[in-house]
């Protein structure tokens, strides 16, 4: 049923932000080929009518009130940053130079 | 084949010639910024302008381990909005991941909703300053958090581009949003620019006069995001769409609209095509340019946030809410119009300046309606424009009755009224305790006025003698003399009565 | 000393309520054994030393002063490195994590400090939970105490190789599919998932949000049920978490041990996990279990779970599902490490990539792309949406299951522990050793695998799953303390006093095959 192509695997990894080597590609192309094939028989059983379940409890109406509790400190917050600038963290330019 | 991106203004086709040849065709998502105290999904404060990274927690900050809890009061904002704009409110509703990596969003999704919005098909009517009336039908209003924000460095203008790195503070990541988001506009028109100016001040007034949003534009609480795109006249096939992202002004709503109808017109009329894409607008420029174009790279991957439960608000619960709702804005400034008796330009001095609260509780605490606008509108305006604050923020509604109240009993006149309001304003105490203390009422004590009167007539024989031979305009010498003893605290029509009566009686 | 690393939790709570053992001995004495024997076994990526002795001695001062603490207080615990800790690091068994300090401690953790318990440290694990082997952890694999060439389990093979080889008597583990179960099988521990939303998982770095459980790993089921009743109850900061009172654990354990207490207890066997595929020596230990459960007057009924046939493939799809989401967090911006690309321009986006290759293990990254897969437009429906809907059909077995017997069981897993690098090669043949565990972590319902014996041919421990219907954790407290007194009472000994010994010298012995 799954025909996973290395292209496929590529585009993957882009959503999934993993700069992936070209040999990791071929490895995880066949590895998904095989893990797909196997899975896939889930839609075997899964009817039109059977509904889903994304909880294992079914609760509903989960709700906080709107009260403010203490945040962490800024130091805290910004403890385990790899890069700061003052109280903020710093990231790498965001496009690349044009 | 011009360049689908124009330079400048200058290479645009004029709007009357694109209405022409296109049918512009237009929808808006419209981001409300609620006030609740706490975030949506965090007991972490939800404030503006705390110092960076303050308002954070493992939660909000995306830290491992981190567990999202729905506000209670986000929801009820939520639902109170999607009844104010006509919507249903679902009976199952929930939450669901929009997947993305982007370093102003800590998880690296956003928590927000896909197939089961709070809210759907709503609509609200908008009237066009011509007094046309356009209904725009709403698709959905739907909750979401929001970001943090970004500051880029090290370029020279600030901006995304050029910037050698990034700032971030996640105090506003975590903050309740709704989207909400329109049907298809069709049949516009010339007026679309307008729609979008006037759909967008609608929705900020609706979520003020809620009171779910501090809906302050120039804060980001609203935000616009504005669709756009053309049909051939003729066609009934629908042209490719731009989305041009938060247009944050209500006159760079209307800007931004006219802008792509025009660019997008001398791209087709040109023989080239729109590209799917979002656009960025350029307040200083009055242009539009291009973002990312639309992709395969924009699989979001939604799923039902996991962390969350579904939600299934009780019908009585909405009944209750709807109870809370106020009179919708359009019908209550028609109601007060009519009330108040203001003619058009007038009422839409009192709107524009946004004293409309105002002025109703002026009149609702005894002043006459023309004199409340007057006050508000003139003088208090003025003051607050120079002080660079709301007009509201200087005097209570209470205090300006009662000023007015005074000038109408004739204790003060309007420039002793006006002293008066200062003293009121830099904290002197009530309008009647200012008067006491600086000694500013009208002297209406005949006695006193006489006594004044009697001596300048005296000491100006000769303009007595001319009052007396019946030349009445004579007077106005004495009555200046009176008004400078009295410095100014007299009322001159009353004051003039007393001196013709006087000029006859006096020996 | 060393006699205090030997006691249960419960042993060692009686003589520090009675002062006749001070929390700093005890705490010293598990120390000191973690020394001796973790540098072969490396159930522990993080060891407090200092740090555990200052809150033991804590405890003594509190405990001297009259103060009344709970029955744990004093007791040293070992804590999944899953589990957040403002004191320690917590690494999840990750590169990309190496070194973070949280700055907040997990539910389960600040309700452990507040009992008194003891941090003795952190426990390996497979690379955020991914593995039942504990080989896919960034810092080495952790050894089976039974048999150092062994796998522990997985993904919480630390903390079931510290208890079984008495280097804490109790610790946390968490289970998204046998996690705690599959280990403590292995390992011929006890360990427990409780009902999904018994026990918060705030602070518990999520795998998969609607699986992940965390619960008591042990040597005893009644010390078991103690950690149970620390950690359970409700948590606000989890949605999740259910509002329910919860009965006593250990209450429902001390039940288990009166006369008759598995009488009429209606015992369901899950025909579809067994048979085929099972190691023959772990099916014997099984049926010899039914048999002691018959003759203690438990009604045994054969009963069939279609669907659990589909519970491997949907759990392979919404596991890496919700775990491509989960774990789209640690992108170099917040906390972890950072690695820039060896090549191209220095962009936020290239180095959340290069971080994220360097960061994540193949494991990690094999199920990042699958879920994301699973997820993007156009397969949602085929794969998410089918597995969901299997989770259904799995909820309805277990409810047909259980409108007939009170209790279902299995073995706990297919076979004894295997070899490192027996199964590394194919992922499949890994996942499908979860079969027996995952279907209780689809539903909800709460599981827990006792040791009922070693397996003839190999000699390793063999586990016994027992599941409940959901919020029935105590049914499973009362039938597990019930069949493990039973076990005990035909050996004449407990099965982990069967382990080989661990001391240094017998290490290299050991080896020799002289035990
Ligand atoms: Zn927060």
């Amino acid at each position: 049923m799954s025909e996973i192509t290395a292209e496929q695997v590529a585009h993957l990894a882009y959503l999934a932000r993993i700069d992936l080597s070209p040999l990791e590609i071929t490895s995880l192309t066949r590895d998904l080929g095989q893990i797909v094939d196997s899975i896939a028989k889930v839609s075997e059983v899964a009817t039109a009518d059977t509904p889903a379940t994304s909880h294992p409890m079914p609760l509903t109406n989960v709700f906080r009130d709107d009260v403010v509790v203490p945040s962490l400190t800024v130091e805290q917050a910004l403890s385990g940053a790899p890069d700061r600038a003052g109280d903020k963290f710093r990231v790498p330019a965001i496009l690349d130079e044009e | 084949m011009p360049n689908a991106e124009m330079k400048n203004r200058a290479e645009l086709m004029d709007f009357d010639t694109a209405l022409e040849l296109f049918e512009p065709v237009l929808g808006f998502e419209v981001h409300v910024e609620l006030n609740t105290k706490t975030k949506m999904f965090c007991g972490c404060a939800n404030e503006f302008g705390s110092g960076a990274n303050t308002n954070t927690c493992p939660t909000c900050l995306g830290l491992p381990g981190g567990l999202p809890q729905v506000n209670k009061k986000a929801i009820e904002s939520s639902i109170r909005l999607g009844l104010a704009l006509g919507c249903e409110i679902a009976e199952h509703s929930r939450f669901a991941r929009k997947n993305y990596f982007y370093p102003d969003t800590a998880k690296n999704f956003q928590t927000s909703q896909y197939d089961d919005p709070i809210c759907h098909d709503g609509s609200i009517t908008i009237e066009l300053e011509s007094g046309r009336l356009v209904t725009v039908e709403i698709e959905r209003a739907h909750m979401e958090d929001d970001a943090g924000k970004l500051t880029h460095m090290g370029g020279a203008t600030g901006r995304i581009q050029g910037a050698d790195y990034s700032l971030v503070d996640y105090n506003r990541g975590g903050v309740p949003l709704v989207e909400i988001v329109t049907q298809m506009i069709e049949g516009a028109e010339h007026d679309a620019p307008e729609i979008g100016k006037t759909y967008v001040a609608a929705i900020r007034e609706i979520a003020k006069a809620l009171g779910v949003s501090n809906a302050r534009m120039e804060e980001g609480n609203v935000r616009c995001d504005a669709n756009v795109s053309l049909r051939p006249r003729g066609s009934n096939v629908l042209g490719t769409r731009t989305e041009t992202k938060n247009v944050n002004s209500l006159r760079s709503v209307e800007r931004a609209v006219r802008y792509e109808i025009q660019r997008q017109a001398t791209v087709l009329a040109g023989g080239g095509t729109i590209t799917q894409e979002t656009r960025h607008w350029h307040e200083d420029t009055g242009i539009t340019s291009a973002g990312r174009p639309k992709s395969d790279a924009d699989d979001y991957r939604y799923f039902p946030e996991p962390d969350l439960l579904p939600m299934a608000p009780s019908r009585e619960w909405v009944e209750e809410l709807r109870l809370t709702l106020p009179e919708p804005p359009a019908a209550r400034r028609k109601r007060l119009q009519a009330a108040w008796g203001f003619a058009n330009l007038e009422f839409q001095d009192v709107v524009n300046s946004d004293l409309l609260d105002a002025v109703e509780a002026t009149v609702a605490a005894g002043a006459s309606a023309q004199a409340a606008r007057k006050w508000w509108t003139g003088e208090i305006a003025r003051l607050a424009n120079a002080a660079g604050v709301a007009a509201d923020s200087l005097v209570t509604p209470a205090q300006l009755a009662a000023l007015i109240e005074l000038v109408e009993a004739g204790t003060l006149t309007d420039r002793l009224a006006r002293q008066v309001l200062e003293g009121v304003i830099a904290g002197e105490g009530t309008p009647a305790e200012v008067v006491d203390s600086r000694g500013l009422a009208v002297v209406s004590d005949d006695g006193a006025l006489i006594g004044a009167i009697d001596a300048a007539l005296l000491g100006q024989p000769d303009v007595l003698a001319k009052i007396r031979d019946g030349k009445v305009q004579a007077a106005g010498a004495v009555i200046g003399a009176v008004m400078k003893a009295m410095r100014g605290q007299a009322d001159a029509a009353r004051v003039r009565e007393l001196v013709l009566e006087r000029a006859q009686a006096i020996e | 000393m060393t006699y205090l690393t030997k006691l249960s939790a419960a042993a060692l709570s009686e003589l520090l309520v009675s002062k006749q053992v001070s929390a700093v001995e005890a705490t010293r004495a598990h120390l000191d054994h973690i020394t001796a024997v973790d540098t072969d076994l490396h159930a522990f990526l993080h060891v407090a030393g200092d740090a555990a002795l200052d809150a033991a001695a804590k405890i003594d001062a509190r405990r001297a002063a009259g103060e009344v603490l709970n029955s744990l207080a004093g007791v040293p615990i070992a804590i999944k490195d899953v589990l957040a800790t403002q004191d320690m690091p917590t690494t999840a068994g990750s590169k990309i994590l190496e070194g973070w300090v949280p700055p907040y401690d997990a539910t389960v953790v600040a309700h452990l400090r507040a009992a008194g318990l003891i941090l003795l440290g952190k426990t390996n694990m497979d690379e955020f939970a991914m593995g039942s082997s504990t080989e896919h952890s960034a810092y080495g694999v952790t050894r089976n105490p039974w048999d150092r060439d062994r796998i522990p389990g997985g993904s919480g093979g630390g903390s079931a190789a510290a208890v079984a080889s008495f280097q804490a008597p109790l610790a946390l583990g968490s289970d998204t599919g046998g996690s705690i179960r599959q280990p403590a099988a292995v390992t011929g521990s006890v360990g427990v998932k409780p009902t999904y939303g018994g026990v918060s998982r705030y602070g518990a770095i999520a795998l998969a949000s609607s699986l992940d459980q965390v619960g008591p790993v042990s040597r005893t089921v009644y010390d078991a049920a103690l950690l149970h009743d620390v950690i359970g109850g409700h948590d606000p900061l989890d949605s999740t978490s259910l509002t329910d009172s919860w009965p006593s654990m250990a209450a429902a354990a001390q039940a288990g041990l009166t006369d008759g207490a598995l009488k009429g207890v209606r015992v369901g066997v899950i025909k579809e996990l067994a048979g085929d595929g099972f190691q023959a020596g772990v099916t014997q230990r099984f049926t010899e279990t039914l048999a002691l459960l018959v003759a203690a007057g438990a009604e045994i009924t054969e009963v069939s779970a279609p669907n659990f046939e589909y519970a491997v493939a949907a759990y392979y799809l919404i596991l890496p599902a919700e775990a491509s989401s989960n774990l789209a967090r640690f992108d170099s911006v917040r906390f972890g490490i950072r690695v820039n690309p060896a090549s191209g321009s220095l962009t936020s986006e290239h180095v959340m990539s290069a971080t994220r290759e360097a960061g994540f293990g193949d494991e990690v990254k094999r199920r990042i792309i699958l879920g994301t897969y699973a997820l993007s437009a156009g397969y949602y429906d085929a794969y998410y949406g089918s597995a969901q809907k299997v989770r259904t059909l799995i909820q309805r077995d277990f409810a047909a299951a259980f409108s007939q017997v009170d209790v279902l069981v299995s073995p706990s897993a297919p076979t004894t522990a295997f070899k490192f690098g027996e199964k590394l090669a194919d992922p499949m043949a890994m996942y499908i050793n979860d079969v027996t565990t995952i279907p209780a972590n689809l539903a909800g319902v709460p599981g827990m695998s006792i040791p009922i014996g070693l397996a003839p041919e190999d000699g390793l421990p063999v586990g016994l799953q027992i599941m409940a219907p959901a919020k029935a954790d105590a049914r499973l407290y009362t039938v597990g303390a019930a069949i493990e007194q039973l076990l005990e009472a035909r050996w004449g000994h407990t099965m982990l006093s069967q382990a080989p010994a661990l001391t240094p010298t017998e290490m290299f012995a050991s080896k020799e095959g002289a035990v």
